[in-house]
């Protein structure tokens, strides 16, 4: 039982593909088609990813509470549960049993649609998320091209939901979020490039196994602070919330949404933290790997470290300035991701 | 002025759209609207209109005694109530031609200046807020609720004090008054210090607000702008300073002026005000003399046929009253000149041509609080 364990967490890969032989074999003992098996290995997975994206959205709307009332002197959500962690839960409850409103002069349509269209894109994301050694649902050898298109297909679910509210707050919300995105998506892109640059490939699972001990970090100082600027630019978090700035826009693009499908932007939104801050783990601090506890332990709690960091970035700065944040893209993290990227490749090239 | 709100609707051109920004919008900090064309994020135009919280408080005045008056000054501003006491009750005790007790003028100092303190906390608070800083809204909340503490035990309320009175006080200050009001000014500098690193020099802030929302020296003089608002803008003005009233020629303080008139100015001249605040209640504290709390008034006051302008400087600029007696117990007619009023009159003309976070920015900088606009 003990080697089980053991083999669970720290050879997760193996366990998996010895089930799946097994699984293969009987399966074809009986006869069946092998596809009919594969289709269920991969929505167990996906059950499995949905499972997770909710519990960590729970989890991450308490933490960032919790952190931000610590730096605010407040005590923070502390009446439901054992130390308020029930707390997310019965606000989610809440708002799966309110009343869900369509504003008359909605595009229903597209109203609904938005937020699903939000939700799916960081549902996705997660399919090459490496967890562990071997637990990612698939390690496809074009990952980080995938997860670069997939990320910045949020947006149209955004700019959707601003225009289909038919307010002038959420559209404003909508058209600055996308201008936002398409901005922070190419100095991402560049930093990101560096990277596949030095591990030679742009497979998730490669980048990881390709890093050193302590990650491409050190290698990429300014990398990985211009990743995690632009990533925390694109999941629309402080300082760069202009799309739901609430003292000028009201709550902007989700100025108009109540209940589920609030809550569907909100659970993207905080999913969408996890995500930014799990890829700065994959690409920079060396991903699921680290001595002694098991890959999937290391993931997490790297994660949950640039988590940290970027709640603590937002509970200190004010706002930027609409054009300010377009300058900030184009004339700082612009120039600078590419410097970035050419002393990258020449060094590659020399060494 | 040529910004009168103009009957029906505005017109706009295909490019441009109009926002209703209030009557219950974050930004506006209590129920004001103003109509803003807008060109994409820029502000073509814009049109306040004010009103929605109109009680006709001078005409209500009217018909009350001399000292019922008082609670309903606090209600005017509610964040610098003890301004508007300080004010109306001058005012009447010129009348009455009262010289109230040297040790009457520093407790009403050393009140009014708790409260410059605790109005700017709360616009350093709210002003965060609308540039988007969430946490130091909780840090002058903390600092703000000390002060509160130390004027509930003096006066019985925390916000709307209603505590001086024609002659005086009814209570002396609570024993332990002073031990609280040098521990808060024995901490309270450091405070002020990490509020100016922590969001005045930061350089987001900073570059949200220099050279935004200009108005030159001319410009706010025109329009009647007081206190840190016409400050920020070089002009040096100051009622405390300027005609001196109850203790303020014994006491020594500066008044930090801006250079340029922009936002920045306005927040840095009030983050400096605090600290001449405290300066004065540390000299206040200290040449704190004994005597009696009150001088005796009858009961019913009625104060002889006369008219009499009394002004303080309040936090927001000068607060004054202006009242007329018939000789009777209630006045012939208070006029309040608040200076809300004024500063806002200015927000069209500062706010032409700039962004929509601009007017976020602007207006939070001017420190609007709506119930002293109206009346």
């Amino acid at each position: 039982m003990g080697r089980f364990l053991y083999d669970l967490f720290y050879n997760t890969d193996t366990v998996l593909a010895g089930w799946s032989a097994a699984a293969h074999a009987s399966w074809a003992a009986h006869g069946r088609p092998a596809v009919a098996l594969d289709v269920l290995f991969q929505l167990c997975a996906a059950a499995a990813v949905g499972l997770f994206l909710v519990l960590n959205a729970l989890f991450i709307i308490y933490f960032e509470r919790k952190v931000a009332a610590r730096m605010q002197l407040r005590r923070g959500p502390n009446r439901v549960g054992p130390l308020g962690i029930l707390q997310t839960l019965a606000d989610t409850i809440k708002l799966l049993i309110k009343e869900d409103i369509i504003p008359d002069a909605a595009d229903r349509g597209l109203f609904r649609v938005a937020p699903v269209i939000v939700l799916a894109a960081t549902f996705m994301l997660f399919v090459v998320l490496p967890f562990g050694k071997g637990l990612t649902a698939a390690d496809i050898n074009v990952g980080l091209v995938y997860f670069l298109a997939i990320g910045s297909l949020t947006v149209i679910g955004i700019l959707a939901g601003g225009w289909a509210s038919n307010n002038k707050y959420s559209l404003m919300g909508g058209m600055r979020s996308a201008a936002q995105i398409v901005s922070y998506e190419v100095p991402a892109v560049l930093t990101v490039l560096s990277v596949a640059m030095l591990a030679g490939s742009l497979k998730m699972g490669d980048i990881v196994t390709a890093q050193p001990v302590y990650g491409y970090v050190l290698l990429q100082p300014i990398g990985f602070l211009l990743f995690l600027t632009a990533s925390n630019a694109e999941i629309n978090r402080a300082p760069f919330d202009l799309p739901e700035s609430d003292s000028e826009l009201v709550s902007g693009f989700v100025t108009e949404y109540s209940a589920m499908r609030f809550a569907f932007f909100f659970l993207g939104e905080y999913t969408n933290l996890f995500l930014a801050a799990a890829f700065a783990t994959t690409l920079f601090l060396g991903g699921w790997r680290g001595p002694l506890l098991p890959p999937i332990v290391w993931f997490l709690l790297k994660t949950y470290f640039v988590v940290f960091l970027l709640i603590w970035v937002r509970w200190t700065f004010p706002r930027l300035r609409v054009d300010h944040l377009m300058q900030f893209s184009w004339k700082v993290l612009l120039p600078l991701s590419l410097a970035n990227l050419v002393v990258t490749a020449v060094l590659v090239k020399a060494l | 002025m040529g910004d009168a709100p103009q009957p029906g609707p505005v017109k706009t051109t295909s490019d441009e759209f109009l926002l209703n920004v209030g009557p219950q919008h974050p930004a506006t900090h209590g129920v004001l609207r103003v109509e803003v064309t807008m060109d994409g994020e820029v502000v073509k135009d814009i049109v306040p209109h004010i009103g929605y919280v109109h009680r006709g408080l001078e005409k209500l005045f009217e018909n009350r005694t001399w000292e019922q008056i008082i609670p309903y000054t606090d209600r005017t501003d509610y964040l610098s109530a003890i301004a508007n006491n300080f004010a109306y009750v001058m005012a009447v005790e010129r009348l009455l031609g009262i010289e109230v007790p040297q040790k009457v003028e520093y407790i009403r100092v050393i009140a009014a200046e708790l409260n410059r303190i605790a109005s700017h906390l709360l616009w350093l608070a709210a002003y965060g807020l609308d540039m988007g800083a969430f946490t130091p809204f909780l840090y002058a909340f903390r600092d703000r609720e000390e002060i509160g503490t130390m004027i509930e035990e003096a006066s019985g309320g925390r916000l709307t004090t209603n505590y001086f009175r024609v002659g005086g006080f009814i209570h002396d200050l609570p024993p332990g008054f002073f031990p609280r009001l040098s521990a808060f000014i024995g901490h309270f500098g450091g405070k002020i210090d990490e509020y100016d690193t922590l969001l005045i020099e930061n350089a987001i802030f900073v570059a949200r607000t220099r050279g935004v929302g200009v108005i030159d020296r001319e410009r706010a003089i025109s329009y009647g702008m007081t206190g840190p608002c016409l400050r920020a803008s070089n002009a040096m003005l100051d009622v405390r300073r300027d005609t001196p009233y109850s203790i303020y020629p014994k006491l020594s303080f500066d008044v930090p002026i801006g250079r340029n008139g922009d936002t920045w100015d306005r927040s840095k001249v009030r983050i400096e005000e605090m600290r001449q605040s405290l300066r004065i209640l540390r000299q206040a504290m200290e040449g704190f003399p004994e005597g009696a709390y009150r001088v005796r008034v009858p009961r019913n006051i009625e104060p002889p046929r006369g008219e009499v302008y009394a002004a303080v400087e309040g936090p927001r600029g000068e607060v004054g009253f202006y009242v007329v007696s018939d000789g009777t117990r209630k006045p012939y007619r208070v006029k309040m000149r608040k200076p809300s009023f004024s500063n806002f009159c200015a927000l069209p003309e500062i706010l032409r041509g700039m962004k929509i976070a601009d007017l976020v920015a602007v207006m939070g900088s001017l420190d609007l609080v709506v119930p002293e606009i109206d009346r």
